[in-house]
This record gives structure tokens, C-alpha cells and sequence, in this order.
């Protein structure tokens, strides 16, 4: 069903202490389509997406076993350089986090940090970012003003344009439009059918119609556990799993 | 009914511990200002004592007391900030280290300032400096192992560390995780965030934690007693090995060791107001700059 797999998870088990929060978990995730997570609060949605780009690493007393591959590559093999794995899987947060400093500073932290110092790239890369996070046209004329004076759906677009500045293949978003009014929503949805053509993305989300929307294939996630993973269609129409019909009819969640 | 007084009761303590300390403020003000506003001429600030420092000025006690506080500032604002980013972004909060440190800083704090004076003399004149002379000095002459401004602002570093330790963490801990997230998730490293976006969000703690050891560093005369601190010395310090004069030291020493305290009393007075301006001045130097990078993070 999936023809070219960007990631392939398999038997991913991870604890929080003695807690298990993912129970043997193993999908693929195809290339430059929108996979979408979905599942009631505390079902572990977030926390796998934050294994593929190992940000689980910075909390004390995770656990984690199993494999995941990015490009046939074990992102949890001992050799691997976990900084280089982040530049490579971007992360936007559900809260906006732009830094205090300006929106131009805030998309050339990435390619500065890589070592870029030429103005004149570094220029294009901060104007392409934008262009391709649809925040261009709003602050073209003022980069040097502070992200946070922007507004939140903005603020939010130019979290995305600083993930895109380091170039990644991957993005993961941890419900990206939850804090957003449903304009700027619409325009962050409308964004991510853009930013497909050109990157594999998994999103986290609490709305189902936007999982609906926006993703090619959807996960639903139960207590830790998959419950059930397939096209975006299948499983808002005929899902295979009762839990899922019943997550996704509203009957709990 | 009774909270409503209760709070009324609150509220008018509260507005009367403040007016205690602000008029305890404009009384001492007041106070040492009157006693010494005759002696408060440019001479006195400009020329050094005379006559058994019954006359003449504080020059020497001023650029002292300036060196001193800057040397201090170099040696612990340094340590205490690293101190701090480690105690705060590296170290395991649980782990038996980390609290020993914890411990130790809160103990420092504690101790009685003179016992850092006698500490300083043991350890930085009779130990660090003795062994220096034993390696440096060729015509077995006293180089190090003698009191001098170095070894009185490393006592003075001592005693302020812990007030810059205090003042930077917590302004560590101000930052928002979502930075140092968000900074990893760009695939920065643990470095990187801490210098581009850590540090420069706890500037403002930093220079807190500067302006608090500097005001204590100031006006503490204990610790550099034995360490550095000249009884009376008409030229200025020329090289680290050098001891020096300073402002509650003279204090001290016009109001206790003068030949005629009576006849010092004014320039007593005199000395402390300069003290006290001049604390207010280093202060608000780094108060003026912690505003200026405030303006700057913001935009």
C-alpha cells in the first residue's frame, strides 16, 4: 500500500520509567505525502512523533527499543549524529516559539549554525523560506521587526519558514493549528498541501476534519498502542477497527 | 467581614514597611550627608590623606576600592555564569554532584565574612602565593606571598559568587523550553543553544547577578582585611602585587586606629557618602546597560 517508504518503524516500544507509552509500534510513512496521527489526548500521538527526530532524547528516564529508519537508516544506531538528524526531520511545536529576535534572524539561526555566513546567501535562503511558508508577501518590508510582534498564525508560518531554512526532508508538526483561529488554520493547511510537493510531512492532530483535509494516509493511535493505519479515505469512511469508527463518529475522545 | 479588614490590615502594614525603608534610606542619606558635607570638595576626592588623615583627601581609597570591585567582577561574574549554565543546562538535578555543589554554594553564602578574610589569607597569601614565590621568586624575595589587591579580590570573588550563581540561574530558568526545543529541533547543538539563544536571553540575569556582587563587594571590608587592604598608602596600586586603599577600610581604620578620631569624624562622614555614591554609580551603570539589551531583545 505504501510505495516509497520515507520512514519504517519497527517494533518501536518506548517507557517513561516503568511506563510504557508505545507498545510495539511499526508503520512506514511514504515520501512527500501528509501522514496524520490522531487519537484522544495522552495516546502516545506525540510522543512517536517526537522519536523520529529523537527529541524524546532531552527528557530524563525514556526508554526507547526498537528501530526506526530514515532513508534505511537507523536513527538509533549508536553511530548516528543525532544533530545531523535534526537538520535533516524539522520539527514546528503546537506552540509557536518563534526566538526574540528578529523574523530575519529567526530563519537564519538554521543556516547560520551550518556555518553559513555569506549575507547575500544567506538573504536568499531567509526570502525563499518565507516565500515557501506564505509569510513573504505579509513581512517582506520589514524583516528586521521582532517574530513575537508578529500574530500567532504568522508567528506560526515563521516557525515553519525556520524549520524549511535548514533545508530538512522531513517535517514533523505537533499539532501545528490547535492555538490558531480558523483563518490562519485555513492558511497553515493550505500551506502543508503546498509544502508536500517537496516534503514528506506527519502532522499530530486533535481535529479530525483537519486530518481529513490535509493527510494522504492517517494512524490512529489508542493508549500506545496503533490501532489502525491506512489511506486517509479508508479510514474515515470504512475503517476496519470498531475503536476507530468509534473515535472517529465522536463517541469518545 | 473579618477579611475585609484582615486586608485593609495588609494593605496598610505593607505601605508602612515601605515608607520605613525608604525614610531609613533618606535618614542615613541625610544623615552621613550633613555630617560630611563640608569635606565634600573636588580636592577631597582628587589628593591623597594627610597628616595622619586628618586632612587631605580619599583619591587613593577610590581608585582602590574601583580596582578592586573591577578585578573582583573579572574573576567572578565568569565563574559564577559558568557555574550557573552548568548547574542549570548540564548537570542531572538528581545526581549526588550536583547537590554537593548546590550545598556548597548555599553554605558559602552563609559564611561570615570576616571567615573569608582569614580564609583568603591562609589559602590565596600563605598557600597559592608562598608556593608562587617558590617557583617564580629567583632572589628568595616576597613576590606573591604577601597581601595585595589580586589575593583581596579573589577573597572578594569568593564571597560574591554565590549572589551571581543565585541571580543567573534563575534567569536560566526564565527561558522558556521552547527555545532551547526548537533551537535542537533546527539541529543546533547543546552548545550552540546555550551560546545563541540561552545566553543571550539571561543577559539581563547576568548583569543582576554583576550589579548585586558588585554593591556587596563595595562595601564588605572583612574579607579584604588580611588579604590586601593598606593601612594607609599615598600612591596608587601599580601591578597586582601591589595593596591598596579603600573606602570602608579608611572607614574603619579613621574611626578606630586614628590618632585623633574626633578630628576625623568629617572626613569619616565625607568617606562614607562617597562610598555610597559610588556603589550607586557602579550599579547604575549596569543597571543602564542591562536596560539597553533589554530594549535590544525585545525590538
Amino acid at each position: 500500500m505504501i510505495k516509497n517508504p520515507k520512514i519504517i518503524v519497527e517494533n518501536l516500544n518506548l517507557f517513561y520509567g516503568n511506563k510504557k507509552a508505545l507498545d510495539n509500534i511499526s508503520l512506514k510513512i511514504p515520501e512527500k505525502l501528509v501522514t496524520a496521527f490522531i487519537g484522544p489526548s495522552g495516546c502516545g500521538k506525540s510522543t512517536f512523533l517526537r522519536t523520529l527526530n529523537r527529541m524524546n532524547d532531552l527528557i530524563e528516564n525514556v526508554k526507547i527499543d526498537g528501530k526506526v529508519f530514515i532513508d534505511e537508516i537507523d536513527i538509533y544506531d549508536k553511530n548516528i549524529d543525532v544533530v545531523e538528524l535534526r537538520k535533516k526531520v524539522g520539527m514546528i511545536f503546537q506552540k509557536s516559539n518563534p526566538f526574540p529576535k528578529s523574523i530575519y534572524e529567526n530563519v537564519a539561526f538554521g543556516p547560520k549554525i551550518n556555518g553559513i555566513k555569506d549575507k547575500k546567501r544567506l538573504d536568499e535562503i531567509v526570502e525563499r523560506s518565507l516565500i515557501r511558508s506564505a509569510l513573504w508577501d505579509e513581512v517582506k518590508d520589514d524583516l528586521n521587526k521582532s517574530g513575537l510582534s508578529l500574530s500567532g498564525g504568522q508567528q506560526q508560518r515563521l516557525c515553519i519558514a525556520r524549520a524549511l531554512a535548514v533545508d530538512p526532508d522531513i517535517l514533523l508538526m505537533d499539532e501545528p493549528a490547535s492555538a490558531l483561529d480558523p483563518i490562519s488554520t485555513t492558511k497553515i493547511e493550505d500551506l502543508i498541501f503546498e509544502l508536500k510537493r517537496n516534503y514528506t510531512i506527519v502532522i499530530v492532530t486533535h481535529n479530525m476534519q483537519q486530518a481529513a483535509r490535509v493527510s494522504d494516509f492517517t494512524a490512529f493511535f489508542y493508549m500506545g498502542n496503533l490501532i489502525e493505519y491506512s489511506d486517509t479515505k479508508k479510514i474515515f469512511t470504512s475503517p476496519d477497527k470498531q475503536q476507530t469508527e468509534d473515535y472517529i463518529r465522536g463517541r469518545f475522545g | 467581614m473579618n477579611n475585609k479588614y484582615l486586608g485593609k490590615f495588609i494593605v496598610i502594614s505593607s505601605v508602612m514597611s515601605t515608607l520605613l525603608i525608604l525614610f531609613s534610606i533618606i535618614y542615613l542619606l541625610l544623615e552621613i550627608y550633613s555630617g560630611g558635607k563640608n569635606y565634600l570638595t573636588f580636592e577631597f576626592i582628587t589628593s591623597e590623606p594627610k597628616e595622619g588623615m586628618t586632612a587631605g583627601g580619599i583619591f587613593p581609597a577610590i581608585v582602590g576600592t574601583v580596582l578592586l570591585v573591577l578585578i573582583m567582577s573579572i574573576i567572578c561574574v565568569p565563574i559564577g555564569t559558568i557555574t550557573a549554565i552548568y548547574l542549570n543546562e548540564y548537570a542531572n538535578k538528581k545526581s549526588f554532584f550536583t547537590k554537593s555543589i548546590r550545598f556548597a554554594v548555599n553554605t558559602l553564602s552563609g559564611v561570615p565574612s570576616i571567615v573569608f578574610g582569614l580564609f583568603g589569607l591562609g589559602f590565596f597569601v600563605q598557600f597559592i602565593g608562598a608556593g608562587m614565590d617558590k617557583v617564580f621568586s629567583t632572589d628568595g624575595n616576597l613576590q606573591w606571598a604577601q597581601p595585595n589587591i589580586l589575593w583581596a579580590s579573589f577573597t572578594m570573588a569568593f564571597l560574591t559568587v554565590p549572589v551571581v550563581i543565585v541571580s543567573v540561574e534563575e534567569a536560566l530558568k526564565n527561558v522558556p523550553n521552547e527555545y532551547r526545543a526548537a533551537s535542537l529541533a533546527l539541529g543546533a547543538t547543546k552548545w550552540e543553544t546555550i551560546r545563541k539563544i540561552i545566553i543571550p536571553n539571561s543577559i539581563s540575569g547576568i548583569l543582576t547577578g554583576t550589579i548585586l556582587a558588585v554593591g556587596r563587594g563595595a562595601g564588605e571590608v572583612a574579607p579584604i582585611l588580611f588579604t590586601g587592604a593598606a593601612y594607609f598608602l599615598p600612591h596608587l596600586p601599580e601591578k597586582l602585587t601591589d595593596q591598596f586603599m579603600n573606602l570602608g577600610y579608611h572607614v574603619f581604620v579613621m574611626s578606630t586606629q586614628s590618632t585623633d578620631v574626633e578630628a576625623t569624624k568629617g572626613i569619616q562622614y565625607a568617606t562614607a557618602f562617597v562610598l555610597l555614591i559610588l556603589t550607586f554609580s557602579l550599579t547604575s551603570i549596569a543597571i543602564f546597560i542591562r536596560y539597553k539589551f533589554r530594549k535590544k531583545l525585545i525590538v
